[in-house]
């Protein structure tokens, strides 16, 4: 996976659930839920960013935490996505 | 129902005090418009005044016993005054006026403060004892009408309301910060800790006694349950429906004791119909029923408003409020809430109670505390979902009965089990957690403080409102049922420090509206914590017993409609093209950076999403209304003081 798509879903998370704030730490195997940075409907919205941005349909049955939780799966979930 | 104020102690010149009490009236003329008084006998003082309901030509106050060794100002009612009059009479008291409050000067002669468990009202009171040198200051159970302090000049001083107190000359509107925290974790502030730094609030139930200088404060009546497993007798549940229907039929019946016209607000939903219908059997010439309506379907319960109404054959008002609305009258309802609040729930609520009295009336019964007392809050099924599901945390089954406690939230729908596990963390909490019914609750809000700035943070340190709250719970709470703890959490905390008080006494006694409620009756409140919890949840039906009771009172159709909390639309009220002009200067970056709460940056994208109309989620809505209503509130409390608000820090 490319460092570019995992800088890409850093940047929207940043903007969209930290509102800009570039002082909390966003290490890439960071979990999004226990850090209270998603709640059920900001999940929406990163499947609608990813829909949009990456131009890979998501399934119902793609979301789920394994898949999303952290940037490392999100870029990992893209990868196989597009390799798909 | 009126507003009170005064001092005790401090050795304060007659005309400076006096001084100090009318400006204390001043600032609580909207709570009393009927008339005031002050009195300044000795070290204390005492001002009122009065919005006239009970006595109407002779119950002026503050009043004195005829030997001028009490003297009273006092907010509220004793609704049960008829009874205790004639008890008191029979004792040999001679009353020369028809009022509760002369009532409650001969009980305190004859008993002391031990009379306040005789009370069946919602009250707060100062009574200035001159033989003793002493004050009291009490507040009734549930904590329905309020009474803050402070310590000033050297002095006790006290309040209905805490702008009053910001009226004094030196006073100083600081937000609390430690307050702030509670309030973006546990929606409201551990008592008796309010918004304001070194304003405190009597909490409900409580007595304060001022003698010597020396301050004692200790509950008088405390919310309690019975030790788990100790189970009613199977078969008694059909007698307590009876025995419901009767407390609630007299709770009702005392709260229509006025000497003016009283009426009822309507929801559409079980508990404000049952108080309208039973208030109906009593009314002549018809009940007035005052009820909100929204444009917004989620919100609307207009159908079910009318068909209570038609059933009544009730005078039916009622106020459609827009989401305009909402945007143009939050600044000045929170001139009246006084804390942060993180929904625009108050606001609609304010323009209802302003209906009742363009209306000409001063009095309204509500269905308020049944969702607390008889367990119909979606949280009490959440938290028993939680539970139901954590004892299989596997199931892919299970979590979906999520979806069916919160059938309008549309983001629910398409989760997955495995989302849904996570959401609502049946996982990772231990089941003898005591907050457990109210950890998501308290999380998810919580997630609303990533906006504060890096000072706020630093300043607040590792400190955890929860786990504050947590400390202050009561000895035997272990012992309790889950469902009961988490009645007494949400009936201890959030009643009196947000639906009763941000949604209630001051909402509506900004228009000079007495609100009454047959629900928080102590009797029926005693009643329901006795029951046993599948008498009020069962499985997951919520207050059955109440909807067994409301048979025969109440359409089959209310009684069995999926319940709808009340909510107001939120940040949508201030999307575009209607954002109102105020929101750039009160969230202006001068304006975030001078009250060094919030993050300017991430406030500001934070205020563009919701213009765009994108905030959507629980905690950005949360944390607009949060900081909107703190920088209002700060604007407000600020322009009150005679000085200007200094730097936060946690004292």
């Amino acid at each position: 996976m490319s460092d570019e798509t995992k800088a890409a879903i850093r940047t929207f998370i940043v903007e969209n659930f930290l509102f800009g704030d570039n002082s909390h730490p966003l290490p890439a195997d960071l979990s999004l839920i226990d850090n209270d940075l998603v709640d059920s409907t900001g999940i929406l919205e990163l499947v609608g960013f990813l829909e949009e941005r990456f131009g890979v349909q998501v399934a119902d049955a793609d979301i789920v935490p394994a898949n999303l939780d952290t940037i490392e799966r999100i870029a990992g979930f893209i990868t196989r996505k597009q390799a798909a | 129902m009126c507003g009170i104020a005064g001092y005790c102690g401090g050795n304060i010149a007659p005309e400076r005090a006096a001084d100090h009490l009318r400006r204390m009236v001043d600032a609580l003329r909207h709570r009393g418009p009927d008339g005031e008084g002050i009195l300044v006998r000795g070290d204390a003082g005492l001002a009122h005044t009065r919005l006239s309901i009970v006595g109407l030509a002779d119950g002026a106050q503050p009043m004195a016993t005829a030997d001028g060794a009490l003297a009273l100002t006092f907010n509220g009612e004793i609704f049960n005054y008829v009874e205790l009059r004639n008890d008191l009479a029979a004792r040999g008291h001679r009353f020369r006026t028809t009022s509760d409050t002369e009532v409650l000067l001969a009980a305190f002669t004859e008993k002391g403060a031990a009379c306040l468990t005789d009370f069946n009202g919602d009250f707060a009171f100062a009574l200035h004892d001159a033989r003793n040198r002493r004050l009291v200051l009490a507040r009734d159970r549930m904590g329905v009408r309020p009474l803050f302090y402070t310590q000033h000049e050297g002095a006790l001083f006290f309040a209905s309301e805490i702008g009053a107190l910001l009226a004094l000359p030196g006073m100083v509107a600081e937000i609390d910060p430690v307050a702030l925290d509670q309030i973006f974790t546990l929606w409201c502030p551990i008592p008796p800790r309010t918004a304001y730094r070194n304003i405190f609030e009597l909490p409900a139930g409580h007595l304060m006694t001022v003698e010597d200088g020396r301050r004692t404060v200790r509950p008088w009546w405390q919310l309690s349950f019975p030790d788990r497993g100790d189970a009613e007798p199977a078969g008694r549940f059909e007698s307590r429906v009876e025995e419901l229907r009767a407390l609630l039929a007299d709770a009702t019946r005392l709260r229509l004791r006025a000497d003016v016209p009283v009426g009822a607000y309507l929801s559409g939903g079980i508990d404000s119909s049952i108080i309208a219908a039973l208030a109906a059997r009593t009314v002549t010439r018809g009940l007035r029923t005052f009820s909100l309506t929204f444009r917004s379907e989620e919100h609307d319960e207009s159908a079910w408003q009318r068909q209570m109404a038609a059933t009544l054959d009730a005078q039916a008002d009622s106020v459609e409020c827009t989401t305009e609305a909402i945007a143009r009258h939050l600044p000045a309802v929170m001139g009246h809430i006084e804390r942060p609040i993180l929904r625009t729930a108050p606001v609609p609520l304010h323009l209802l109670a302003g209906r009742v009295r363009a209306r000409g009336m001063k009095v309204v019964l509500t269905g308020e505390g049944a969702d607390e007392i008889f367990a119909g809050y979606d949280l009490f099924r959440e938290a028993r979902v939680r539970r139901f599901c954590g004892r299989q945390p596997g199931s892919a089954r299970r979590p979906r009965l999520f979806q069916r406690l919160y059938p309008y939230l549309p983001g629910l729908k398409q989760q997955t089990p495995e989302y849904l596990a996570r959401f609502f963390a049946f996982g990772s909490e231990t089941l003898d957690d005591p907050l457990y019914s109210h950890r998501p609750r308290f999380r998810s809000t919580a997630a609303a403080k990533l906006f504060f700035c890096a000072g706020l943070k630093e300043a607040l340190g590792d400190y955890d409102a929860a786990e504050d709250l947590a400390a202050q719970l009561p000895a035997d709470f272990r012992r309790w049922h889950p469902l009961h703890q988490a009645q007494y959490l949400e009936t201890a905390f959030l009643l009196p420090g947000y639906i009763l008080s941000s949604q209630g006494d001051r909402v509506m006694m900004a228009n000079a509206v007495e609100g009454r409620f047959p629900f928080l009756d102590h009797r029926v409140v005693s009643f329901a914590a006795g029951l046993a919890p599948d008498a009020k949840l069962l499985g997951l039906r919520e207050k059955h017993v109440l909807k067994e009771a409301a048979r025969g009172l109440v359409p089959a159709a209310i009684i069995e409609r999926p319940k709808q909390p009340y909510r107001a639309p939120d940040s949508e009220s201030f999307a575009a093209p209607q954002t109102p002009a105020y929101l750039d200067t009160v969230l202006s970056p001068d304006r975030l950076a001078g009250s060094g709460l919030f993050n300017v940056q991430a406030v500001d994208k934070l205020k563009e999403k919701v213009i765009r109309g994108q905030v959507s989620g629980f905690r950005d809505n949360a944390a607009f209304i949060g900081i909107l209503s703190t920088q209002l509130l700060r604007g407000t409390g600020a322009a009150r003081s005679t000085e200007p608000a200094s730097s936060i820090g946690i004292s």
